[in-house]
């Protein structure tokens, strides 16, 4: 009796109409499918078996087992590439979240102005590589605007780029200058939807500012902060071109992230195993960084809804 | 009378923080084009005014290649040449290409998962979302050696490949508005005897210009300023985009010191098409950027 219904369960139920709308169905996911298995799912199953050998792209690939985690757990630059990374979250979101909200909030009760929004995008629009560039230009330690704007304040000259200790900040820095726009921006599309009249009603309460801010803005916006935060934070996360454009993961190593330790490792030293190694270590934090933040959003649905 | 005065307070503070931060936002601009227009000679005396010091065109010159060696070398270049106006043309065929096919082909995909019934329908599209999830470096090592395996470095083709077929955000994208359709339309043309891929192209796709719009124009944001993929896989100049280009001028330095005039100025040639785009097209661009955030 079993096998008779799993056979008909192969043969009989589907319709002609069924039939036809599978057939449409795949013939309109194929080409993304064909994407998705050659470009992402046969590279991911390709870098877990490349992480067990050692190869320099010369000669074939040879197994070797554990021996690349081994090897990363016990490299110091390993460890040093993760810190750095989680450094430089811990840099950029919080300062470009709050002065993504701040300029949300304000171009909301100020202006409509489509020309200040476009100038707020506009670092955003312009490439990592650029950016990188013009700041690498204005923080020049001798030639650089921003020191002779420090020294004119009666500062002392910076050396930013050039210095350990301020390199990885630095570089947190430019990229806060090319996203706070596109925070704001998306800030934007969220107070938007939050009705007016729950402002008029405060007011009639006399609330302040700051009240109708905290209790009314921030819990209503948590859907699109959810967002933003899991967006931005898995992007700095991976932050590659600023580093080496500018500092090339200098000095001493100081902005030496993960990704661009792991590139370093495949392209320049061509260990290829080892960069995949490092890359799967990369690829379990994020996927537990996107769990527990999904987690998060499920229980942040609006208040509206 | 008194909140009308606190309310006006709030915002006189506002409007001035606001102010500050347009400021902040458009310095480094300004400072990208005065040093661009500035004599090279003069960029180590005058480096720091905010008025370019004999304001001259010869940079532009200098790095679009009009200007011979010899000459180039004269006003203070390294002689080295980059041509500029090829990349910007190679920017635009790798970004055009991949907006147009991965526009279509996620489209398709999203209409198919949001409308049809098909076996797989959930689980695949699940597997396309989870792929959102894995960072960009675990598959450029593997793809780089497909490419290289099918002798596709330097090509238009390799450039392009990983990017054209399929990007989960996209495909997860469009099909929340596909989702939103109202499904009486359909089952109307249905009954008239209508297939199904005809209702995705008649009827669907025209209903949802703006969001195809606005994943486009988030694609193509995103294309044009894609470092990494172009940089592995065509570092020759004859397919180099202009990310590439720029950090290879910015590498060759023979005196220590980038040769600033010029990169500022091949820099400002590059910032062009973006705020061209933004004066053109502003309003649709900001409202693609917030529409995107709001779904």
């Amino acid at each position: 009796m079993k096998t008779l219904s799993a056979v008909s369960f192969l043969w009989q139920p589907f319709s002609r109409e069924r039939r036809t709308e599978t057939f449409t169905g795949y013939a309109l996911i194929l080409p993304a499918l064909i994407g998705f298995s050659l470009f992402y799912a046969i590279p991911l199953i390709r870098a877990f078996e490349l992480s067990f050998t050692d190869w320099n792209m010369l000669r074939a690939p040879r197994f070797i087992g554990l021996d690349n985690y081994i090897q990363m757990w016990n490299d110091g630059r390993f460890w040093n590439g993760m810190k750095f990374s989680f450094y430089y979250v811990l840099l950029n979101i919080p300062l470009q979240t709050a002065l993504g909200l701040f300029l949300a909030v304000a171009m909301d009760r100020l202006t409509r102005s489509i020309i200040v929004r476009s100038v707020i995008l506009l670092p955003y629009l312009l490439s990592n590589v650029l950016v990188a560039l013009i700041w690498l230009w204005m923080l020049d330690p001798i030639l650089g605007i921003v020191n002779s704007v420090i020294t004119s304040l009666g500062f002392d000259r910076q050396a930013f780029l050039g210095s350990p200790s301020q390199a990885l900040a630095t570089i947190a820095g430019i990229n806060i200058w090319r996203h706070m726009g596109l925070v704001a921006i998306l800030f934007l599309a969220g107070l938007q939807n939050i009705p007016r009249y729950l402002y008029e009603a405060a007011a009639i309460e006399g609330a302040s500012e700051w009240q109708m801010f905290k209790h009314i803005t921030l819990p209503l916006l948590r859907p699109v902060m959810v967002f933003v935060l899991v967006t931005s934070v898995t992007g700095s996360f991976q932050i590659f071109d600023t580093v080496a454009v500018t500092s090339a993961g200098g000095p001493y190593d100081s902005t030496n992230v993960i990704v661009h330790y792991i590139i370093q490792n495949a392209f320049s030293f061509y260990k290829m195993g080892y960069a995949s190694a490092m890359s799967m270590a990369l690829c379990l934090v994020m996927v537990l960084y996107t769990l527990i933040q999904m987690r998060l959003m499920r229980a942040s649905e609006s208040d509206l809804a | 009378m008194s909140v009308f005065e606190r309310l006006n307070w709030f915002r006189i503070i506002c409007w001035l923080i606001l102010a500050v931060i347009l400021i902040v936002t458009v310095t480094p601009l300004w400072v990208m084009l005065k040093t661009a227009l500035m004599p090279s000679s003069e960029v180590f005396h005058h480096s720091t005014a905010w008025w370019p010091t004999n304001p001259t065109l010869i940079n532009f010159e200098r790095v679009l290649g009009l200007l011979s060696t010899e000459e180039s070398l004269k006003a203070g270049g390294s002689g080295a040449k980059v041509n500029f106006s090829l990349a910007m043309l190679n920017s635009v065929i790798f970004t055009g290409i991949i907006v147009v096919m991965q526009t279509m082909s996620a489209a398709a995909a999203a209409y198919a998962f949001a409308r049809l019934r098909f076996p797989g329908n959930t689980l695949i599209f699940g597997l396309f979302v989870a792929s959102m999830m894995i960072p960009g470096v675990v598959t450029f090592i593997p793809n780089f050696i497909l490419i290289r395996d099918l002798g596709w470095l330097n090509t238009t083709m390799g450039m392009v490949a990983p990017f054209c077929l399929m990007q989960g955000f996209s495909v997860f994208f469009l099909r929340q508005f596909f989702l939103a359709l109202p499904k009486e339309l359909e089952e109307a043309a249905y009954i008239e005897g209508a297939s199904h891929f005809y209702i995705f192209y008649r009827i669907a796709i025209p209903l949802s210009i703006t969001p195809l719009i606005t994943i486009a124009t988030l694609i193509g944001i995103n294309m044009w300023n894609e470092f990494l993929w172009p940089y592995l896989v065509a570092k020759d100049e004859s397919h180099q985009v202009l990310t590439v280009a720029l950090q290879g001028f910015k590498s060759q330095t023979p005196q220590g010191q980038p040769d600033w005039t010029g990169l500022m100025a091949a820099t400002a040639i590059s910032v062009l098409p973006t705020i061209g785009l933004l004066v053109v097209f502003g309003r649709n661009v900001v409202e693609s950027i917030q529409f995107s955030g709001s779904k």
